[in-house]
């Protein structure tokens, strides 16, 4: 029995050993200096067990007696996770490298954390769950902080820490709350002794206090307050790690707790979700108006790009989860090609994060400033570009489950986030000269921006496809 | 009441009050003390519950080494306490009006707890009653927990990567001992025999 099981979580197994392999390998040879090359390394590690879980694989298969499932939904979220983390990882390699950050355990931490994200959205039972959680938290935590010379990165790690302690005992006290009632902390046993129509006073509990937890790791509103210190205090090309691959584990998790345990009472989540989403989606679109900082703007950015997601899961339905995966794989997209513009913004080789110095960049880089354009709009949903999709099928999700204020709140919500994505566009088409922002240097950022742009073009066509996979997966998630 | 209620009562107001005089004590040493009381009277629970592997784990890694680790930590920072709680008292009354809010309702959560039907049954590792607790822990925690145990490992390997990149200094003006370096020196040019005549000095 034991060999199956093995077989099952064998790409959490091989990267496990790949990350454990590689500290020991780069502790005794070069440490920091063969850290670019264990980069690569590690995300050509990545590509390859995405390409090989996306390709392998079929039907829904629990090892470990239930506590980690390996299903059509895990590998979806998944091949996103590896895929994303690895563009990351090779994007900000060379800008890590040029300042001197670049240090031989990041690309291990980020394995680390990765090898957490799968088990996060394979969980079948609340243990394994919280084991997943901590194990990406931790290692995030640790490269929130890894510039510890200077004040914002520790700052933005220390803040990091103790807001997400606080939420994993919130997590811990609902979960131990659901224990008490159901008796297992299996999925499949909660779900069995929670699928009776009533829901009793002490399980409600559980599931706000499991709610309040996980909407702490998604940064949804009332528990956003840590993303923008931390996406501003962490070196750039962590912040986008923070902004991709975590995001869609913790959603995946998010998904995966309440349809596989609670899935019995959706009524009872789903106005705690919505309620969540329309807050997030709010503030995420107010909050931004005044920033001039990018980083944190795209802080309150990715707060309302996850109140739209969340709305997916609001839905409750099939087709909810099926419109969340479309909506996480897009606004991923769409997160690595304005961060490869981020981290490419530079003056006199010190990096630049306010939006003012993008005044007629358009002039200087037509070819960047078009991207960028294609990016924000398809951020801020305009059609025909996928971002719009991806807003429509979340509000369909929503529409058809019968939430229609909440689909019109997300419209309005659209409409006022619209704003801070055409300024940045402004400023690069309409501003004042002012001067001129680094030609840079790095081909690998260029071709991540300009590749992520055209798939906010050519996405139109058929979204790549993914349409068919999330949909298979979250047939696989919602029976 | 029995004995055994009597000791439940006192442990659980013990873990209470450790908990409550943890947070509001003004020295920290003392809040450390409390904590350990805290420690201490859980242990307590945890025997009364027939768990007294985990009650002596408890006290031996908790009570041992933590606390005390705590206790050297907070002697030895150089951190101003009264500083830090100094924003305390501006928040207590919404603080508190919150926490009381939040026990009621958990008050009438708890209150009229109901069980899942089969919550008895689907209990996954029920006590044994023909081994030890130590045997019963060994055989599940390798067996039907392995997943769990190696994830707790990795997450272990994790804080240990964690403590050294973010602690690990490499100054570059201490000297250090190299020691071939000092195994290829050759006495002919580190030191010079003289020899001295009696009574007649250098």
């Amino acid at each position: 029995m034991i060999q199956a099981d093995l077989n099952t979580i064998l790409p959490e197994i091989l990267l496990s050993v790949y990350a454990m392999v590689a500290l020991v390998a780069a502790v005794y040879t070069g440490k920091d200096k063969i850290a670019p090359m264990l980069t690569w390394l590690t995300a050509a590690a990545f590509v390859l067990i995405g390409v090989w879980i996306g390709m392998s694989g079929d039907g829904s298969n629990a090892a470990f007696d239930g506590m980690f499932m390996d299903d059509a939904f895990s590998r979806f979220a998944k091949v996103a996770i590896l895929l994303s983390a690895a563009a990351v990882l090779v994007m900000g390699q060379d800008y890590m490298q040029r300042r001197g950050m670049l240090r031989f355990e990041y690309p291990i931490l980020v394995t680390l954390a990765v090898v957490g994200m799968m088990m996060m959205v394979s969980a079948g039972d609340l243990m394994a769950l919280y084991m997943g959680l901590e194990l990406q938290s931790l290692a995030l935590y640790v490269v929130a902080s890894m510039r510890r010379d200077s004040v914002k990165s520790t700052e933005a790690g220390m803040k990091y820490f103790v807001l997400g302690a606080l939420s994993s005992g919130l997590l811990l006290y609902g979960a131990s709350l659901v224990y008490g009632f159901a008796g297992t902390t299996k999925f499949a046993g909660i779900i069995e002794a929670a699928g009776h129509g009533q829901t009793p006073l002490g399980l409600l509990f559980g599931l706000t206090f499991v709610t309040a937890g996980l909407a702490f790791k998604v940064s949804a509103v009332p528990f956003h307050m840590w993303t923008p210190d931390v996406y501003e205090g962490a070196p750039t090309p962590i912040t986008a790690f923070f902004a991709t691959a975590p995001k869609i584990a913790a959603m995946g998790l998010f998904a995966r707790v309440l349809h596989d345990a609670f899935g019995g009472v959706v009524g009872d989540w789903q106005q705690i979700l919505a309620l969540l989403s329309v807050l997030s989606m709010f503030l995420g679109a107010v909050a931004a108006i005044g920033q001039t900082n990018i980083k944190r703007l795209m802080a309150y950015s990715s707060i309302a790009h996850m109140g739209y997601a969340l709305m997916g899961l609001a839905a409750g339905t099939a087709f909810g989860v099926e419109a969340m995966l479309v909506y996480m794989a897009i606004y991923v997209t769409m997160n690595i090609g304005t961060f490869a513009f981020i981290l490419s913004m530079e003056k006199d080789g010190q990096p630049v994060v306010d939006i003012t110095s993008l005044n007629m960049f358009s002039k200087r880089d037509p070819v960047k400033a078009l991207a960028v354009l294609l990016l924000m709009f398809s951020l801020a949903g305009v059609p025909p570009l996928v971002g719009f999709f991806g807003k429509f099928y979340v509000l369909r999700a929503a529409y058809d489950a019968g939430l229609a204020w909440l689909a019109v709140m997300g419209v309005i919500a659209s409409v006022i986030g619209a704003f801070y994505y055409l300024r940045i566009v402004y400023y690069m088409y309409f501003g004042e000269e002012n001067d001129d922002l680094d030609k840079n240097r790095a081909p690998v950022l260029h071709v991540f921006l300009v590749v992520s742009a055209a798939m906010m073009l050519l996405g139109i066509v058929n979204l790549f496809g993914i349409e068919g996979a999330a949909q298979a997966a979250s047939m696989a998630l919602v029976k | 009441m029995t004995i055994a209620a009597l000791a439940f009562w006192l442990f659980s107001i013990c873990v209470i009050a450790g908990g409550f005089f943890t947070v509001v004590s003004r020295n920290p040493v003392h809040s450390v003390l409390w904590l350990i009381l805290a420690f201490l009277s859980s242990a307590g629970l945890f025997v009364l519950l027939g768990a007294e592997f985990v009650a002596m784990l408890l006290i031996i890694v908790y009570v041992g080494a933590v606390a005390v680790l705590f206790l050297f930590v907070v002697m030895m920072l150089d951190v101003d306490f009264a500083e830090l709680k100094a924003g305390m008292a501006q928040y207590l009354p919404l603080a508190l009006l919150i926490g009381v809010v939040l026990l009621m309702q958990l008050g009438m959560a708890l209150g009229v707890w109901q069980f899942a039907d089969g919550a008895e049954a689907a209990r996954a590792a029920v006590t044994p009653t023909d081994t030890h607790n130590t045997a019963a822990l060994g055989l599940i925690l390798y067996d039907q927990y392995f997943l769990l145990f190696q994830l707790a490992g990795l997450i272990l390997l994790v804080a240990m990567i964690g403590a050294i990149v973010l602690t690990l200094r490499h100054r570059k003006d201490v000297k250090r001992q190299n020691v071939l370096h000092q195994m290829w020196r050759d006495p002919k040019d580190a030191m010079e025999l003289k020899d001295v005549k009696p009574g007649q000095g250098l």
